[in-house]
């Protein structure tokens, strides 16, 4: 077996649900390409392409949490640390029309649900839970990074509520809710432990290097931070 | 300036062309849970499930993940540096 990530496929849920969480993607990623422009300049635009880059590579890994069972990083929280909230979104949305259009990971009907979980919902949410622990994320590399893993975890299992919502509007095979929301959270809480341990990694990593491009620190570290 | 995004660019490549070779084959959280539950059969097959590089393989060959990873990485990098170039402020550097 290869390295897949594996998104929702089509067929999951009825036509009209996919559609509308068609439109609902649409207004988000339209809302996130209007409001990133305050976010991108010389400097961070580049920064932005190589976190899309980075995540797209980073979701082909698919780490063990179960016998037969696997997850893999979905970036929302990543995204939102590193380039924010608006640009973040973005990010995380480009890998997915890329692996839905190039690799076939991800129905074409089901990108809708796929982005809205992922680069909407996941984002939003590791970006808010991000902001309210900013204080603890400015004391050092040990509150980036409990800050990095606690948004992560929480952008993973807000992800898999998505789907569950979704299914519990037009899922497909009357499966009882309960049983979908048990086995959804049951998986994406261990998933969200690896999500938030790279999550850690990776922010404290470019946080020691280039504290300045942590769109998380921006603005208020103070100057004798910023100049070592 | 350059080295570090330089540097972020490698690790990338490196990621998706060698490690992706160790990555679990298993299902992944969501997979699992419409396979446990019986969803899973109303999935349908993707639109482009016959296309070259559907499953990040090369014709189904597995052995040629790593390209596939590496070609995902240059499209992102492309798509998303020019997308984000162009909406960019032109003030400062």
């Amino acid at each position: 077996m290869s390295a897949i990530a594996m998104h929702m496929s089509d067929g999951l849920l009825n036509a009209p649900t996919s559609v509308a969480f068609l439109v609902v993607a649409a207004v988000g990623v339209g809302v996130a390409l209007v409001k990133a422009r305050a976010d991108l300049d010389d400097r961070t635009a580049p920064m932005a392409g190589l976190v899309a880059t980075f995540i797209f590579a980073v979701q082909m890994i698919n780490f063990p949490i179960l016998p037969g069972a696997s997850g893999h990083l979905l970036g929302g929280a990543l995204a939102a640390i590193l380039v924010g909230p608006w640009v973040g979104a973005l990010c995380v949305t480009i890998v997915l029309v890329v692996q839905a259009l190039l690799f076939a990971d991800g129905g074409l009907t089901a990108l809708g649900t796929n982005v809205t979980n992922m680069a909407l919902i996941g984002t939003a949410a590791g970006f808010a839970v991000a902001v309210a622990l900013r204080g603890l994320a400015n004391r050092g590399k040990g509150g980036l990074a409990v800050v990095a893993f606690v948004s992560a975890l929480v952008n993973t299992l807000l992800a898999a509520t998505g789907f569950v919502v979704e299914y519990a509007i037009g899922g497909q095979g009357g499966v009882e809710i309960g049983q979908v929301a048990l086995l959804m959270l049951g998986f994406h809480a261990l998933i969200g432990v690896g999500e938030g341990l790279i999550t850690a990694a990776t922010v404290t990593s470019v946080a020691a290097i280039r504290p300045d491009l942590v769109h998380l620190l921006k603005g208020t570290r103070s100057p004798l931070e910023v100049r070592s | 300036m350059k080295r570090f995004f330089l540097g972020f660019a490698v690790v990338s490549l490196l990621i998706a062309g060698v490690l992706s070779y160790f990555a679990s084959g298993d299902p992944d959280g969501l997979d699992k849970t419409v396979e446990d539950t019986g969803i899973a059969e109303h999935a349908q097959e993707h639109p482009f499930a016959g296309s070259a590089f559907a499953d990040y393989a090369l014709g189904g060959d597995d052995r040629f993940t790593g390209l596939a990873g590496v070609l995902g990485v240059v499209v992102v990098l492309g798509l998303s540096f020019g997308l984000f170039w162009l909406l960019r402020k032109k003030t400062k550097a």
